[in-house]
């Protein structure tokens, strides 16, 4: 992108295994609405969507985050280009 | 390499051979390897399949590989985790650690696997009777993980 030239605030999101399941989708490009600025306001917007969104991104579940690939919180800051994931509680080893 | 996230399957003893060779600092090596069963909640396993989120996996794990190298004094530490479907006695995770002393080696290989546990984004679904179900996350993995903060 060069200089001056406008850019979007576009974010890219990922879903993984359950939520993958239940949302129907692996990922999407969003165009960052106004005001969500971290984690927990993104979450919002999504929950916003209704059916499945409402259900599975709803509070009291265990939903888990990563920006650009580190475990984050509800507070961390989202800015334009940022990859979100969002999973559950994790299950490895 | 300290991290491996792999579809293969892989050979301890060659693992732990490669990463002491010529290093004779080395008194201790500790390894865990995690193995599938064939039974979970009271339910009969016939194959378990892991999912992962590409990248973030990689850079997760070298991360607790760091935290375990700045908390003990280990010479170097080695993480193999599967992914894709396995069987039950398949070898789904090995970690090793080298030490002067066995101490040092003994914890930070069960600090590796307490924080891999529940900082690296795995997911296991498993396959039973009843159908195929997400694994879901244990009470008791957070609170190992929490033994060490």
């Amino acid at each position: 992108m060069k200089p001056g030239e406008s850019q979007a605030a576009v974010v890219r999101i990922l879903y993984f295994a359950r939520l993958r399941e239940a949302l129907g989708r692996a990922e999407e490009e969003l165009v960052l609405p106004e005001g969500v600025r971290d984690v927990g306001s993104l979450l919002a917007f999504l929950r916003e969507r209704g059916g499945a969104w409402a259900d599975e991104l709803a509070s009291g579940r265990a939903v888990r985050a990563a920006v650009n690939q580190d475990m984050s919180d509800a507070t961390a800051a989202i800015r334009a280009g940022d990859e979100v994931a969002f999973f559950p509680p994790v299950t490895g080893g | 390499m300290a991290v491996r996230v792999q579809t293969a399957d892989f050979d301890a003893g060659a693992e732990i051979a490669r990463l002491r060779a010529g290093d004779a600092r080395i008194g201790a090596v500790a390894s865990f390897i995690g193995v599938v069963r064939d039974v979970n909640d009271g339910d009969a396993v016939s194959e378990l399949t892991l999912e992962h989120y590409p990248g973030m996996t990689e850079k997760a794990l070298e991360k607790i590989v760091a935290e375990a190298r700045s908390r003990w004094d280990i010479y170097d530490a080695l993480v193999i985790h599967r992914v894709g479907t396995l069987k039950p006695t398949d070898q789904i995770v090995l970690v090793i650690t080298t030490s002067a002393h066995r101490g040092e080696a003994f914890k930070a290989c069960e600090f590796l696997m307490d924080y891999l546990k529940t900082g690296a984004p795995f997911w296991k679904r498993e396959q039973t009777p009843g159908g195929s179900r997400w694994v879901d996350a244990r009470e008791s993995d957070d609170a190992a993980a929490r033994r060490w903060s």
